[in-house]
């Protein structure tokens, strides 16, 4: 019997299993998964969480239920990979022999690398929102607050959902709006990149709608201490912004073990092959999601075409075959602009997001880079998707892995 | 994109950044300096050289990773080359504008 682990059972970990559970023949093959959480969140949905879009029942089921029949799932903490010896070992002291790693651990919030964000205002005046508490505690913060200055920031990139922290300040409009108290508050968007997100094409867009919902822009901010008790950030050019309430993403950084296996970058992600997905240093262990050092978007979508890709990259190292090289950076986003509206973004490594239709060319009907009610329903399609298609396996129809170039408007394209 | 700089024509990207690296030398990078308001010292031919290096050997840039170096503390960095440090010194050393940067 040969052994296949999983490290991680979030979006990309949970895929991986499902896809491989069919596919590998039983008798063969022995597949567990290891996560020491039994809850499995709908990341996406922390993201509403702060404005009452979502209840806190919708973005948390038990992760046993999406775990196929068949696979060995495991929840206990990893504490090593030793990848000399085709080890993993748990806290609990168990340890786990394999023929083919997959790590999947995923990116986590480090606030405690800037001076001041993880102090005594943390998740009173000073919250994130990618994670289910700090979301939670948000929204509880919210629901009382009686209007002042808003700062939605981003401390360094990369981080899981480029596009995430502009939809919230767009949310955050509508939000106050709703309430009839949006001039009571001040919206400011702080991002240590020159324009609101990290591809051209797309910053133009956005930084109109930014301009339309009056959020104020500020660029080019690299933080280096959170003042909690003067209410300001402060970056290394001196530029102070005030904030009442500060929602910021913290520095992203992969999981601790990856750092304690020495298996990480600076950041603690893994360095994998960007079009194959096996890891630079191990010919048998594979990394997908935001775990991996690609120059890709952190988000469920990519590693939802990942994990196709790379259930046929193992199925060929099983057999011996040359590793297709196939993974081209495709993402697919719903931006959130609040307003019952959203724009659709699709992109890859070496094409920018542009405009067009979305999944069938001239057809829609989703349109690309541009806001409408049609998007905004995608997206709250998209809960249903995930928890009963998405992380089971299951293809979703006229979405491919790759990225398609029909219908779509492509200008000027460079790498 | 042509640009010309005393004798010499370089190509440049939309933004000004050189596209060739080996039409890099050290005139051409005073001058871009001075297009930037930046008078070059020692101190600012040290920055160049070490981000050059790690440019040479596909090593990311990033303002973490300048901290960690040694070569300089962030402060310094900002007091030479003030405005976007990365997104300046990236465009003296005659390398790409890092992604995600500064």
């Amino acid at each position: 019997m040969k052994n296949l682990v999983i490290l991680g059972a979030g979006t990309a970990g949970t895929m991986m299993s499902n896809h491989l559970v069919s596919k590998l023949p039983k008798n063969e093959w022995q597949i567990t998964v290891v996560d020491q959480y039994k809850t499995h969140y709908y990341q996406p949905g922390f993201l509403f969480l702060p404005f009452d879009i979502y209840t806190t029942k919708q973005v948390k089921k038990k992760g046993a239920k999406f775990i196929p029949k068949g696979v060995n799932y495991i929840n206990e903490k990893i504490e090593l990979i030793q990848p000399d010896d085709n080890k993993v070992l748990l806290e609990n002291g168990t340890e786990l022999a394999y023929d083919i790693l997959i790590i999947a651990t995923g990116t986590k919030i480090a606030p405690e690398e800037v001076e001041g964000m993880k102090g005594p205002e943390w998740h009173k005046s000073v919250f994130d929102f990618y994670t289910y508490e700090g979301s939670k505690a948000l929204r509880d913060k919210f629901r009382e607050w009686e209007g002042g200055k808003l700062v939605v920031h981003i401390t360094e990139m990369p981080i899981k959902c480029p596009v995430a922290p502009l939809e919230f300040a767009f949310l955050a409009d509508s939000y106050f709006k709703n309430k009839g108290m949006r001039d009571k508050v001040d919206i400011t968007f702080v991002t240590p990149l020159g324009g609101a997100f990290t591809k051209p094409k797309a910053t133009k867009a956005l930084h109109h709608l930014l301009t339309d919902k009056g959020i104020k822009e500020v660029t080019d901010f690299n933080i280096e201490r959170v003042d909690y008790e003067n209410n300001k950030i402060i970056d290394y050019a001196e530029t102070e912004v005030p904030y009442d309430i500060l929602v910021t993403v913290p520095t992203n950084m992969g999981d601790a073990l990856i750092e304690r296996s020495g298996m990480g970058d600076d950041l603690n992600f893994v360095p994998t092959n960007k079009a194959t997905l096996q890891t630079e240093d191990h010919e048998n262990i594979f990394a997908l999601g935001d775990a991996t050092n690609l120059p890709a978007s952190k988000a469920g979508s990519v590693a939802h075409f990942e994990a196709e890709i790379l259930t046929e990259n193992i199925l060929r190292y099983i057999n011996g075959e040359p590793l297709k090289e196939e993974f081209d950076g495709h993402a697919n986003c719903f931006i959130e602009t609040g307003g019952g509206k959203a724009l659709l973004i699709d992109f890859n490594y070496t094409h920018e997001p542009v405009e067009g239709t979305f999944p069938f060319p001239g057809v829609g009907p989703l349109n690309l880079l541009k806001e409408s009610r049609t998007n905004h329903m995608g997206k709250m399609a998209f809960r249903w998707i995930y928890w009963n298609m998405l992380i089971k396996g299951i293809h979703i129809p006229f979405v491919s892995a790759t990225m398609s170039e029909k219908g779509k408007h492509f200008e000027e394209t460079e790498a | 994109m042509d640009k010309t700089i005393g004798q010499a024509t370089i190509s440049v990207d939309q933004e000004g950044y050189l596209t060739d690296l080996s039409q890099w030398n050290k005139e051409i990078a005073t001058e871009i300096a001075k297009e930037q308001g930046i008078e070059m010292t020692d101190k600012h031919w040290e920055i160049i050289d070490y981000i050059q290096e790690k440019y040479k050997n596909e090593e990311p840039l990033s303002i973490r990773g300048i901290k960690k170096s040694g070569v300089i503390n962030i402060k310094e960095f900002y007091a030479l080359f003030p405005g976007g440090p990365l997104k300046k010194a990236t465009m003296i050393a005659g390398i790409p504008k890092p992604k995600s940067c500064i």
